[in-house]
């Protein structure tokens, strides 16, 4: 009876997945979407904890399992009810990182069970007589355990030390790091992981009753397990090191996807529907999301994982350049551009999140609206760390749905702009994209700011951003520059309107 | 050759479940507004912290004596947790905004 009810109560949770997922597409549905599929996951849980037994067995140990539940739910939505809206990007990778190592940690798990089974069955054989017994007994094979174990086991632990690597680079505790021809060890890494799993798959039912070489294996086991674990985390670290800041949304995603499919290793151990669907659907799903993002910057996603950023010829070779003189704007100029303009497009960037400048970047703007000025924000689509950064950022700070203007309609309407002013953005506003082939984001899309009147670009300094590339846009002649912190320049640029 | 037809055989209801699965996947995200895909991606997120499932099967099978599994366990059943919990809650935390936006319109 309560097995039964499992089944459904999985089930339930397998068409909740799905129906979340649906809803969470839609922007008017989404936040029920996400309830439902919280629900359906509520429900997975709890089936499994009351519900679920093997051989007739119920599971025990309900002490540890609850006291981990309470731990981890506490700690969960003590740090996602903090968590500052600029820092979501990498808490999504965060807890991304957590779900990876809890499937890696469940592989170790189960390959210790296989291999104590593995060594009963070889004690079996060595005793005298069983050969035959288990040669009629039918196969035992251990084959396809191991594959699916050393899957979710590389996954993970990939996906694991990845995301906690994107974490930090996008809290700024870890720079970008790359050594020459990294793609080549990577590679090369992956291969032996590969290779070593592949040979401990074929060797896995080699169980002889002979004592020595059956001994050699059963040593031999464990200890590449070991080694494909380790490998499998450096190969995260390494495979997110070299990539750039701008790319990292689309690894963050690509990350979620390898831990669906972790996930979904665990349902096949398990055989285990719910977790089999939800892993695939995240999966694959994931994957889709990683492919729109990386055509949303006209590349491929083969360019983004191996072309790494600010390779070290690429950077020397614009650095050197002679790139002219940028203009300074005083604010009290700047106050006056603005509110004398008929159309104003505001491009906001990561500078803009980083100051926290959502809400006075909307004072600002209900203050021109008031003057009578159209006022309009040009959303690039991976402007911020990830995509939807910034239409988060903006929702946040009340800022009307309709102010915001996808990339196509802001580009046709720059033409017929008199200022745009940008915020801490810096590729996505780069001329390079179109006309310098040699530039690393060559071919991306960007918003065509430089056919507005005017451009008053507010940075903190001339830093190239963080695709580590110079912008010629901030030396035309039209471009002026408002440097400092997006936050006081903002403030002090709101004064500067009401006292004018 | 043989072996491998075998156990695809033996599977053919998960591979099914698998094939389809992914098909479903990228139908239902087919077309997503660039607006939502950090909560989508979230949301996505929140929903592989299914894995969660198996460590509590794992966590539940365990010997008492049998301290690698029992610790490993805890500590994948707390990871999970915090996967699946946090996941779900930050992407309601972005979606609010939205809602809230449009009651007030």
């Amino acid at each position: 009876m309560s097995i039964s009810l499992l089944s459904l109560a999985y089930l339930i949770g397998s068409v909740t997945f799905i129906i979340g997922l649906k809803m969470l597409s839609h922007p008017a549905s989404a936040r029920k979407g996400n309830l439902i599929a919280a629900g359906g996951m509520a429900i997975a849980i709890f089936g499994t904890i009351f519900l679920y037994e093997e051989g007739g067995q119920k599971l025990h140990n309900y002490g540890w399992i609850f006291a981990g539940l309470a731990i981890g739910g506490i700690v969960g939505v003590m740090t996602a009810k903090k968590v500052k809206m600029t820092a979501m990007p990498e808490m999504v990778s965060m807890f991304n990182g957590m779900g990876g190592a809890c499937a890696m940690l469940i592989s170790i798990i189960e390959f210790n069970h296989l291999s104590g089974a593995r060594q009963a069955l070889q004690s079996l054989m060595g005793a005298a007589g069983f050969r035959e017994t288990y040669a009629i007994s039918g196969d035992v094979d251990l084959r396809g355990k191991l594959l699916i174990i050393l899957l979710g086991l590389i996954i993970g632990s990939v996906s694991f030390a990845g995301s906690i690597i994107a974490w930090g680079k996008l809290n700024g505790k870890i720079k970008d790091r790359s050594f020459k021809n990294q793609h080549i060890v990577n590679l090369s890494l992956l291969s032996i992981v590969v290779l070593i799993s592949g040979y401990m798959v074929v060797v896995a039912n080699n169980v002889t009753p002979d004592a020595d070489p059956g001994a050699w294996f059963f040593l031999e086991l464990p200890v590449l397990f070991y080694v494909v674990f380790l490998l499998s985390l450096v190969y995260g670290v390494l495979f997110v090191m070299p990539i750039g800041g701008a790319d990292m949304p689309v690894v963050i995603s690509l990350l979620n996807s390898f831990t669906g499919v972790a996930a979904a290793c665990g349902g096949f151990l398990y055989d285990n529907p719910v977790m089999l669907t939800g892993g695939i659907l995240v999966g694959s799903a994931g994957t889709i999301l990683t492919i729109l993002m990386c055509k949303a910057m006209n590349r491929s996603l083969k360019n983004v994982l191996i072309g790494s950023f600010g390779g070290s010829n690429a950077v020397a070779g614009t650095g050197d350049k002679d790139q002219g003189h940028f203009k300074e704007i005083s604010l009290a100029d700047a106050a006056v551009v603005l509110s004398y303009a008929n159309r104003v497009i505001i491009v906001p960037g990561y500078g803009l999140a980083v100051a926290q400048a959502q809400h006075v970047c909307h004072e600002l703007e209900s203050l021109l609206e008031e003057k009578g000025v159209e006022v309009k924000y040009a959303i690039h689509p991976v402007a911020g760390r990830m995509p939807g950064h910034m239409n988060v950022l903006l929702a946040e700070a009340d800022v009307p749905y309709d102010k915001l203007e996808e990339m196509e309609q802001a580009n046709s309407q720059f033409a017929t702009t008199d200022a745009v002013l940008i915020l801490g953005a810096n590729d996505v506003v780069n001329p390079a994209a179109k006309n310098d082939p040699s530039s690393p984001i060559y071919g991306m899309p960007i918003l065509e700011v430089e056919l507005a009147k005017h451009v008053i670009v507010n940075k903190r300094s001339m830093k190239p951003g963080y695709a580590g590339i110079e912008n010629d846009l901030f030396f035309q002649p039209k471009t002026s520059m408002l440097f400092g912190d997006a936050k006081k320049v903002l403030h002090e640029l709101v004064t500067e309107i009401k006292q004018a | 050759m043989e072996t491998m037809l075998t156990f695809l055989h033996q599977h053919i209801q998960i591979v099914y479940i698998v094939v389809l699965s992914v098909f479903l996947g990228i139908e239902v995200i087919g077309r997503v507004p660039s607006v939502l895909h950090t909560p989508l991606m979230s949301g996505a997120n929140a929903i592989h912290g299914v894995v969660i499932i198996g460590a509590i099967i794992v966590m539940g099978k365990a010997e008492g004596d049998n301290y690698l599994a029992l610790i490993l366990g805890f500590l994948a059943v707390i990871l999970g947790t915090l996967n699946v919990v946090g996941g779900f809650v930050v992407t309601d935390r972005m979606l609010e905004m939205f809602k809230g936006k449009k009651e007030r319109k």
